[in-house]
């Protein structure tokens, strides 16, 4: 798994590659909860397009980031969903907990 | 119409299928191993013939199953043992009709709650207990039991039965 930082439209967007299971979820989890509640960035942008695989530990990652975002007054928002990221979603019934975009476009506007 | 599906696992229950090892992997407890699992337990899913959405449920659950024994049973201690067998069931000696795909895990590690073996409601919005949910949803047939001082964790996904079309010619 690769995650990479980037900065779009004064937006902090991760660019997050590969496989989200539970040998990689703990550095993700990391990153987000560092960026969301040291840094407290009010609005961060995960970009889940080339996500080829995402277990339970990763959307509990996700969850604690959403979480942490939440509390802290900010916004975690999803995009580019995998077709096999947006079925574990959908299982775990959280599509509707999240914001989630199809685009980045969309995600920024938002 | 098609009966329930609790009415359908019962009857799947009660028929014993042969079987035939596809594969038998001992490994670790070293979550780096699990991306070579999910890709060889895909092959498998292939070579009983099940649909892509079918393949990557059972990928899924084994992957979870595993992540489970690692994080639960071995409190994420790293080398301890995972025995993981694959099995190709059949529906009657001859070999015809593949009914399925068989996986059981052993594992030496604590012995498993069967009390935290619910699930969790999945209204209740936080991290944790969505695997055991994954794979009680994706497996017709999800068995824990404790043998020998080990766990015992057995999942089967059946085939659902081919149209008559689809029949190769001969049959």
């Amino acid at each position: 798994m690769q995650i990479v930082p980037r900065n779009a439209q004064g937006t902090l967007i991760f660019d997050i590659s590969g496989d989200i299971d539970l040998a990689h979820s703990p550095a993700m989890r990391k990153v987000l909860l560092g960026e969301i509640k040291e840094k407290r960035t009010p609005k961060v942008l995960l970009n889940l397009k080339n996500v080829r695989y995402i277990d339970s530990s990763g959307i509990a990652s996700l969850v604690e980031g959403l979480k942490a975002s939440r509390d802290s007054g900010g916004r975690l928002i999803l995009f580019g969903l995998s077709p096999s990221v947006r079925e574990v979603m959908e299982l775990s019934r959280l599509q509707k907990i999240f914001e989630i975009y199809d685009s980045e476009e969309q995600a920024l506007a938002s | 119409m098609r009966a329930p599906k609790s009415q359908k696992k019962h009857n799947r229950q009660e028929t014993r299928p042969y079987a035939e090892l596809l594969l038998r992997l001992d490994l670790e407890s070293n979550p780096e191993a699990l991306c070579m699992v999910r890709a060889t337990v895909q092959r498998a899913t292939e070579v009983v013939r099940f649909p892509e959405p079918e393949s990557r449920a059972i990928v899924r659950s084994v992957d979870e199953a595993l992540a489970n024994v690692i994080r639960h049973a071995y409190k994420n201690r790293p080398g301890m043992p995972i025995v993981m067998i694959c099995r190709k069931l059949f529906g009657d000696k001859e070999k015809k009709n593949v009914r399925g795909l068989e996986v059981i895990i052993e594992d030496s590690g604590i012995a498993v709650d069967p009390k935290k073996l619910q699930g969790r409601p999945l209204e209740e919005i936080r991290p944790g207990g969505l695997g055991l949910h994954f794979m009680k949803q994706s497996m017709d047939v999800v068995e824990f039991r404790r043998n020998n001082g080990k766990n015992l964790l057995r999942m089967v996904k059946y085939l659902a039965p081919s149209r008559p079309e689809e029949k190769p010619e001969g049959e």
